[in-house]
């Protein structure tokens, strides 16, 4: 079977929404000559009108694209690093996720904001390296992060056809991912639906993003003493609570991977809200960023930070040690 | 004055008599507990909507501020049903979900008032791009106060408008006040000056004569329609009430009172009144008052939404929000 990259999935999957709807259109910072990639070969096939370089203007074309969704247009973002989303945050959040609900339904903004290469991007520090999709989930716009090439595709499609606005978080530690598949498989994948990976009766492990792969990893790695299921949400927001529910109420036990600073993060979310549902068998516990983490810049410092396979083994051989 | 001159100008003295009526009937419900959060009055400013509006047609778009009634009220939104929005009835143009800072009515083109200042310009750019694309062009006016040339998503909007030729027309409502401060020590260089660093055509309009916007209006749309792209107005205009109703409980002191007397020495209900014969004056005085009078009963005569409903049209994709309390 061919083999499919995140990269060229996210890719595919503009082209072929483009090919779709004649509403969509592309904007952003080089998204001609595709400086990410993901926008590779869009502007020599639908042309200037739907493939739009902007000036450095966050704010200002954030909001012209809110603009351009409640005339009638699927525009798509892309933002070239992470730290835009925190420049156009106001735009995102104050107007386009509000309007639905301030105009008593009279309008739609069905924007994409897709970010390829979120979180760490190794070596690029400080400003170029956060992963704010907790943010975006807190504040109640529509949130997800692929893990995998296949799920690229189907979520990326289910967020332009959406008739609200849609962050699309691709970690930069996921870009490289490839996958055999078969390319008349790929479809969209409904938002609000987790994937459960690998399954396991001893405990649940959820992993955002990239972490899925670390997750499972690790699961093999340990699969002579415990018994680890991998669930990867997809969606953080609408986050697919009965799916994880029914997980963890088979195992009992609940760890989470997530690549936010610790603080009202998504893993504390997840854990107080499983912790409300389902009697658990042992304490959960959670890998995250530190409070308040800056990335520094050296390599070792760059990945002290982040949550790393070894303090998730450690949490999960914590978890299971405590039996019922 | 021909008959189509006399038509337009009681109709621009209409507009600019419903806004002060509206607003003064506003006021007497935000002092009786009615409309609650108070105001924005545009009172003193009304020539500026009455007269740009005058120069679009039904489908072109328009966005106002926090300011907004005016907008609202002379793009042709029904008054009784933005009353009715001010009070906070289901029966609102937001269904009691916006208020006086947000009132919106697409159906007559008004894409919303924005309470953010200086936010609204880069949404009605996209609107008016986005209508071109889609085959049904049209002009969207934008309006902003003068507080809103210092925001730099405005300066980016000019930008972005004059490099791909959108079809908008930048109003600035030029009151002489942002809040308590006032334009000349909040503006260095001048307010037309940063539209024209942009290559955006620039004029300096006297905004409480309704027939001066108007006439500036119709050249700024003609260029637009034509394909020549944005336009940028400033509309000087005096702001005759309070920044904002809660002003008349803490008193406020940044105008003096010889100072407010020339602020309300000019006022656009007069300038345009006195074009009029006395009794077709009277007439449309007569006309406003019967409007309002039903604007007001119907609003509070309307239902209250139900509570059950507050977060209704959070998403157009009908997901349910997880509930405050519960599991």
């Amino acid at each position: 079977m061919p083999k499919l990259s995140y990269q060229k999935a996210l890719n595919r999957a503009l082209a072929d929404a483009m090919t779709a709807d004649e509403t969509v259109f592309v904007l952003g910072e080089d998204v001609r000559v595709a400086a990410s990639n993901v926008t590779a070969g869009l502007h020599k096939r639908f042309g200037d009108d739907r493939v739009l370089d902007t000036p450095l203007s966050e704010q200002g074309f954030t909001s012209f694209a809110t603009g351009a969704a409640i005339a009638g247009m699927r525009p798509v973002i892309e933002f070239q690093i992470p730290a835009l989303l925190f420049l156009s945050f106001e735009q995102i959040t104050n107007h386009a996720h509000k309007f639905s609900l301030m105009t008593g339904g009279q309008c739609t903004v069905p924007v994409t904001y897709v970010v390829p290469g979120s979180g760490s991007r190794t070596g690029w520090a400080g400003q170029h390296s956060d992963h704010p999709y907790s943010l975006f989930a807190h504040v109640g716009v529509k949130t997800v992060v692929p893990a995998t090439p296949a799920d690229a595709y189907g979520l990326l499609r289910s967020a332009i056809a959406d008739p609200d606005p849609v962050v699309v978080f691709a970690p930069s530690a996921a870009l490289g991912v490839r996958e055999d598949l078969d390319f008349g498989t790929l479809a969209p994948v409904s938002l609000g639906s987790g994937r459960i990976h690998r399954h396991g009766t001893d405990v649940t492990v959820v992993a955002v993003g990239h972490h899925v792969h670390d997750a499972v990893a690790v699961a093999d790695d340990l699969a002579d003493s415990v018994s680890v299921e991998v669930f990867d949400p997809r969606t953080l927001y609408p986050f697919d609570w009965d799916g994880l529910t029914e997980s963890v109420s088979r195992t009992g036990r609940l760890v989470v991977i997530d690549d936010s600073n610790r603080m009202c993060g998504l893993a504390g979310e997840v854990i107080a809200t499983i912790s409300e549902r389902v009697r658990l068998a042992a304490p959960p516990a959670r890998v995250t960023r530190p409070d308040g983490a800056v990335l520094p810049f050296s390599l070792e410092l760059d990945r002290s930070v982040q949550p790393s396979r070894a303090q998730l083994a450690d949490a999960v051989a914590i978890a299971v040690k405590e039996r019922p | 004055m021909t008959a189509s001159t006399v038509d337009i100008a009681v109709s621009l003295y209409r507009t600019v008599r419903l806004i002060r009526r509206f607003e003064e009937r506003a006021l007497e419900l935000v002092r009786s507990g009615d409309i609650v959060g108070g105001i924005h009055p545009c009172i003193g400013q009304e020539a500026v909507p009455a007269g740009v509006c005058a120069a679009l047609g039904q489908d072109d778009l328009v966005t106002g501020t926090h300011r907004g009634h005016g907008h609202v009220l002379a793009k042709g939104a029904d008054p009784a049903r933005m009353m009715a929005e001010l009070t906070g009835r289901v029966t609102g143009l937001n269904k009691g979900r916006g208020g006086s800072m947000h009132a919106a009515d697409f159906g007559v083109g008004v894409l919303g008032a924005n309470a953010i200042v200086g936010a609204a310009g880069a949404i009605a750019t996209g609107a008016a791009w986005a209508r071109q694309r889609l085959g049904t062009p049209v002009v969207a006016a934008t309006f902003f106060g003068d507080g809103a040339v210092n925001e730099g998503m405005l300066l980016e909007t000019f930008n972005l408008a004059a490099l791909w030729r959108v079809p908008v027309v930048f109003v600035c409502e030029n009151n002489g006040w942002a809040t308590t401060m006032r334009v000349d020590d909040a503006v260095a260089g001048s307010i037309t000056g940063r539209a024209e660093a942009f290559g955006i055509p620039a004029s300096t309009v006297d905004g409480q004569d309704a027939a001066a916007v108007l006439a500036a209006t119709r050249e700024a749309v003609a260029r637009a329609r034509a394909g020549g792209g944005p336009s940028f107005l400033e509309c000087r205009t005096q702001r005759f009430e309070a920044h904002h109703t809660f002003e008349h409980a803490v008193r406020l002191r940044y105008r003096t009172d010889e100072e407010l007397a020339l602020i309300r020495a000019r006022d656009p209900l007069d300038i345009q009144g006195a074009r009029l014969d006395a009794a077709v004056r009277a007439d449309v005085d007569s006309e406003i008052e019967d409007v309002l009078g039903h604007a007001v009963e119907f609003a509070l005569a309307s239902e209250f939404p139900d509570p059950l409903t507050a977060l209704d049209h959070l998403y157009a994709s009908g997901l349910r929000p997880r509930p405050g309390s519960g599991v």
